[in-house]
């Protein structure tokens, strides 16, 4: 059973300028359920593919089906009823600016045509779960971007909607923001079972929390798949481009069964080390450990290549009661590198 | 020069001017909102990307907006009298330039709105319409809503130019101060009362500016001030 099908849906805007061929048959298959994500460059598509998903933009060719029933076939009546149960975030928040955060989350449900003391109260328990209580009487002018994407999550969900639609939900957040907001996201999949479809540019959303991703390059559908699958083989150019500009800002989610893998993990010393000199012309590790003739963990790599000279940094573990690791790390110093701690690894 | 001024009857006339020219003021927008509201949404929303795109209708409007706002006031004036005596029975006074200041204010005030609600982010709109929300309870509770400090703002400028308006209305017998104004100072010379009667104006209008101001600055809750908390 699907939650929503795509099938060879085209979409071509008219413009002065001739046609723009926005997506280029698209086929997708999202399961109820899932967190998938769509990712791709500016440009490819992806905003255009989620406003399909509830005719806000209605496809030129193709079909797009929720739990079996083309959305096509809907009147205009229907299709407002049925865009309650699509929820949908945006990356600028989107909220009515005149109103309370209350009344935010209220908006919908009185299209709905619920009364307004029951709105209220549930008004009150969605802003309960994305821990906005206290500002129920503020105005969305006097909250943060993450306070404020907090606010339209409670909205959305003020439906009570199977399926929410992120279009570019932590574009305008910082990093630390994204990451709160990804786990809310996350504890709304699981919690309620709700499908989760992201559209972003950032891969490090993507790694986060989605199960399944599907890039787009150019209005295609170039790659589709299990997240891990194409973190381990991407098999198109543009997987890899994505891949490649992964980097930096790294999104920490807490790991789900936190403290298993917190164990694991604390097994030996870990280290912080930065590549600042001349240290790309030989491979530093792979010799370290071959002189040493002991592994070590890479707990994280994020180096780039500037100007043929490796730049940034690696987290290493070392073996539980390593003998060598004293030696190793002074074979480290020797090749130009810095040795630091890593505190926010133990 | 004063001596005219301090005779009862003089005074009389200028609380009466005051009287007929807040009447028409006030009873002119009110009417023109009436009208030139709907209008104003008409236009915005049958615009092209609009919420409810109407080609046909949205050129008619605008042409029709145009003709009208291109005519000065005066002129329209002296082309309305046999529909203003058809509509009040008179073809001067007070109550007649109502008439033909409602006519001219109704395509002012539909630009205005257009102009205000053009000013509503598109994302807010869409998100509506992501919620299933219809055009009607997205003009009613989202366009009017979010646009309104602006629409408030705009409304003052309304009233003081209505107000203008009326005072023109004086040169063809359309009471209030403008007609004062006109009689005494420019044809018996009597420069005291045109003087009173203009810094009269110029007070409405201001008094109108800064009430209007004050409410649109109450209702506006996108500043992070204290003052948007209720």
């Amino acid at each position: 059973m699907s939650d929503i099908i795509v099938e060879n849906l085209s979409k071509t805007f008219l413009s002065k300028d001739g046609t723009v061929e926005a997506l280029k048959n698209v086929n997708l298959e999202i399961h109820s359920g899932d967190i998938y994500g769509i990712i791709g460059m500016s440009g490819a598509g992806k905003s255009t593919l989620v406003r399909c998903l509830n005719y806000l933009e209605v496809p030129t060719e193709g079909r797009v089906l929720i739990d079996g029933k083309p959305l096509s076939s809907f009147s205009e009546k229907e299709l407002r009823a049925e865009r309650q149960s699509i929820g949908m975030i945006f990356q600028h928040f989107n909220l009515l600016m005149q109103k309370s955060v209350e009344a935010n989350v209220c908006f919908p449900m009185q299209i709905k045509g619920k009364s307004r003391a029951d709105a209220r109260k549930r008004a009150a328990e969605l802003l309960e779960l994305v821990g906005l209580s206290e500002k129920r009487k503020s105005y969305p002018a006097q909250l943060s971007g993450g306070q404020k994407q907090r606010v339209a999550i409670a909205r959305a969900l003020a439906m009570d909607p199977k399926i929410l639609l992120c279009d570019e939900a932590t574009s305008a957040l910082d990093p630390q923001t994204t990451v709160q907001i990804l786990e809310l996201l996350k504890e709304i999949n699981q919690k309620y079972g709700i499908t989760i479809v992201i559209i972003t540019h950032q891969m490090s959303v993507v790694r986060a929390i989605c199960s399944h991703v599907a890039i787009l390059k150019d209005g295609e559908v170039a790659e589709t798949g299990l997240v891990s699958d194409i973190f381990a083989h991407p098999k198109t150019q543009v997987a890899k481009e994505l891949l490649r500009n992964d980097v930096g800002n790294d999104v920490q989610m807490k790991a789900p069964d936190g403290a298993k893998t917190k164990d694991k993990i604390q097994h030996g010393e870990i280290i912080r080390i930065v590549f600042s000199e001349n240290s790309a012309f030989e491979p530093v590790i792979a010799n370290m450990m071959l002189t040493f003739q002991e592994p070590v963990n890479i707990l994280k790599a994020d180096t780039k290549n500037v100007g043929g000279v490796a730049k940034g940094e690696m987290i290493l573990q070392f073996r539980k009661h390593s003998q060598k690791k004293e030696e190793m790390k002074q074979y480290l110093l020797d090749r130009g590198l810095a040795v630091g701690e890593a505190p926010e690894y133990v | 020069m004063f001596e005219e001024l301090m005779k009862p009857q003089t005074i009389d006339m200028i609380l009466k001017g005051i009287r007929e020219t807040l009447y028409m003021t006030l009873f002119s927008t009110l009417l023109g909102y009436v009208f030139g509201l709907p209008m104003g949404v008409l236009l915005t929303i049958s615009d092209e990307g609009g919420l409810w795109p109407h080609k046909l209708l949205y050129k008619v409007l605008d042409v029709i907006v145009n003709i009208v706002r291109s005519i000065p006031f005066l002129i329209l004036l002296i082309v309305l009298i046999p529909f203003t005596r058809f509509v009040t029975g008179k073809g001067y006074g007070p109550t007649a330039t109502v008439v033909s200041l409602t006519v001219a204010a109704i395509p002012f005030i539909a630009r205005v709105v257009e102009s205000s609600l053009k000013e509503v982010d598109a994302g807010v709109i869409e998100a509506a319409k992501s919620m299933g929300a219809g055009t009607f309870r997205i003009v009613w509770k989202v366009l009017l809503v979010e646009a309104r400090t602006s629409l408030i703002v705009n409304a003052t400028i309304v009233v003081g130019t209505i107000l203008g308006y009326s005072a023109m209305a004086g040169t063809v017998g359309g009471g209030g101060l403008g007609d004062i104004a006109v009689r005494y100072g420019y044809y018996r010379y009597e420069v005291g009362i045109m003087i009173v009667t203009v810094v009269l104006l110029v007070l409405l209008v201001q008094i109108f500016q800064t009430i209007g101001m004050l409410i649109a600055r109450r209702l506006d809750r996108r500043r992070t001030g204290t003052g948007a908390a209720e």
